[in-house]
């Protein structure tokens, strides 16, 4: 059985369907990448997955239950983390702050903390930078707390909206590096990106959303041969 | 008598009350863009409550020191105003959260209107004294006078201050209170119920204001149902040159506004040759709102108002 099951999800707001009937499903472990075009609905899938954004049909069922009576602030209780567009961080509070923040539902404080430990061994440049205010951390080094906040959050799946937007080529390639390490962790991942290439190259599965509909899925290997998809979103 | 320093003294207690109060208002916009009107209204019902406690008590003959019956006075106060702080967000602001900023606005003032009545009703239209049973006795520091009640309440609200700092900065409460002033929504994400997180500013922002109440209604001998206004007018002017949304601005703003205020009131006199008299003294509160507002609209120790991704 998959861990996030989805089926004919339909999303909308403001009188505009964004999200038109799309089924699709991660199994534990896997890491999936979702792709399209500016405007194609990825994010407001994302954000419906998290409870940010209310369906207007179709189900999604996480590790067996359905999120629908789910509170929006007890998404991350069930192990439903994102990593939001932008990243999301709090720029006025330090790096450290940051990271406590994704223990906030967390009890265990030993635990939280040897968490965090972790994430300044897996992201070194952070334990330097610790105390300083994150808004004032590059957009990689952002990423990098983005990341190691999520992580702390001990997430069943994490979802990663557009974690390359915004960064120079060569510390995309860094991110990537870091999603790979991540996944090697086990964490399951469902990434978004504009980015399909590289998207592709780290995923096992990808789904292609147009106009809030899947049109195309399989594995990663298969898209990034696939005629189409080269020709819509490699740019070749 | 040394004026200038009396001013400053007399100012230095003022300015810890309008400090604690403006706290109240800094709280509320930083976590959620609002100025709260009604908090004027919250220090006033601060005092009228412990006004009401203190006068049932010792008219039931319980004849205890004055200082322990203004404290009894204020354990009642304190959770009564933390109730109305709760129900005012509730019932008032909490409907309006994605409204446009003009209408929950209008809402606070509308609320400030609604408290003052509701305070007519139950304690009437008169000045209503303090009961006499404070001493007022004075110390002399370099020719000027501060009484012991005003060296408590410097104290007190110093205290209070510093509590609130730790909060704020140190505990985990504080760091969702920042992080869901900076993004609600992420903080959402983390775990943070965003409602629990602004009930708790409007409670603390509350209990602090009842203090500060309890301390005007002493410093002046007396409470009445329109008092808040004022008050509440001059904590938000502190709150404004300090920084609206900034902690330690509003405790600087505070504390130099009571200041401006009785210089000007000790010196207005000689300044307008005898023009205008101290009771003019309102009208420095409001030449440094102004003064603020065309000159750095940010406050003291505010940022600047750029929203970063």
């Amino acid at each position: 059985m998959s861990l996030l099951e989805v089926k004919n999800l339909q999303v909308s707001y403001g009188g505009i369907q964004a999200v038109r009937g799309i089924d699709f499903h991660i199994n534990k472990g896997e890491l999936v990448t979702l792709i399209g075009a500016n405007g194609a609905g990825k994010t407001t899938t994302l954000k419906t997955l998290v409870g940010m954004v209310k369906k207007s049909g179709g189900t999604i069922h996480f590790d067996g239950k359905e999120t629908d009576n789910i509170a929006s602030f007890n998404f991350v209780r069930n192990g439903l983390v994102m990593v939001p567009e932008g990243r999301g961080i709090f720029g006025k509070l330090t790096v450290e702050e940051n990271l406590q923040m994704g223990g906030y539902h967390r009890n265990d404080k030993d635990g939280i903390q040897r968490d965090i430990e972790r994430g300044y061994e897996l992201f070194p440049r952070l334990k330097e930078r610790q105390k300083q205010l994150a808004g004032t951390l590059s957009g990689g080094e952002q990423q990098m707390v983005a990341m190691a906040r999520a992580i702390i959050s001990q997430p069943k799946l994490l979802l990663l909206d557009e974690p390359s937007m915004g960064l120079a080529p060569l510390i995309v390639e860094k991110i990537f590096e870091i999603i790979q390490m991540v996944a090697k962790e086990g964490v399951t991942m469902l990434l978004v990106e504009q980015n399909a290439k590289l998207a592709l190259e780290v995923s096992q599965r990808g789904y292609v959303m147009e106009s809030g509909r899947i049109t195309m899925s399989g594995p990663a290997q298969d898209l990034l041969a696939d005629e189409r998809v080269r020709n819509a979103y490699l740019g070749e | 008598m040394d004026i200038f320093l009396q001013q400053i003294l007399n100012g230095l207690v003022l300015g810890s009350i309008y400090a604690l109060i403006a706290l109240g208002y800094t709280m509320v916009y930083g976590i959620m863009g609002l100025i709260n009107f009604a908090h004027g209204e919250v220090v006033m019902f601060g005092a009228m409550v412990t006004i009401t406690v203190i006068s049932l008590l010792t008219s039931a003959g319980v004849a205890l020191p004055g200082p322990v019956l203004v404290l009894i006075g204020l354990l009642v106060a304190i959770p009564a105003c933390m109730l109305l702080g709760f129900v005012i967000e509730r019932v008032a602001y909490r409907p309006l959260r994605n409204a446009p900023k003009l209408a929950p606005l209008i809402t606070a003032i509308g609320l400030s209107i609604v408290l003052q009545q509701a305070a007519i009703l139950i304690w009437g239209r008169n000045y209503i004294p303090f009961p006499p049973i404070l001493d007022h006795e004075t110390i002399d520091v370099f020719g000027a006078t501060i009484t012991q009640l005003q060296v408590g309440i410097v104290v007190l609200c110093i205290s209070l201050m510093v509590g609130l700092l730790v909060v704020v900065e140190k505990t985990k409460l504080g760091r969702a209170m920042r992080a869901t002033s900076q993004n609600p929504a992420v903080a959402g994400l983390m775990g943070v119920n965003v409602n629990t997180i602004i009930s708790a500013t409007f409670v603390i922002g509350s209990a602090l204001g009842a203090i500060a109440g309890v301390m005007v209604a002493t410093n002046y001998d007396q409470a009445h149902y329109y008092m808040g206004f004022m008050i509440g007018l001059k904590a938000f002017t502190a709150a404004v040159l300090g920084g609206i949304g900034n902690l330690g601005g509003a405790v600087a703003g505070g504390i130099l506004l009571g200041i401006i205020e009785s210089l000007g009131a000790g010196y207005i006199g000689d300044l307008t040759g005898g023009f205008l008299g101290s009771h003019y003294q309102d009208i420095f509160a409001f030449m440094v709102l102004i003064a603020v507002l065309i000159f750095r609209p940010s406050g003291l120790l505010g940022e600047k108002m750029a929203d970063r991704a």
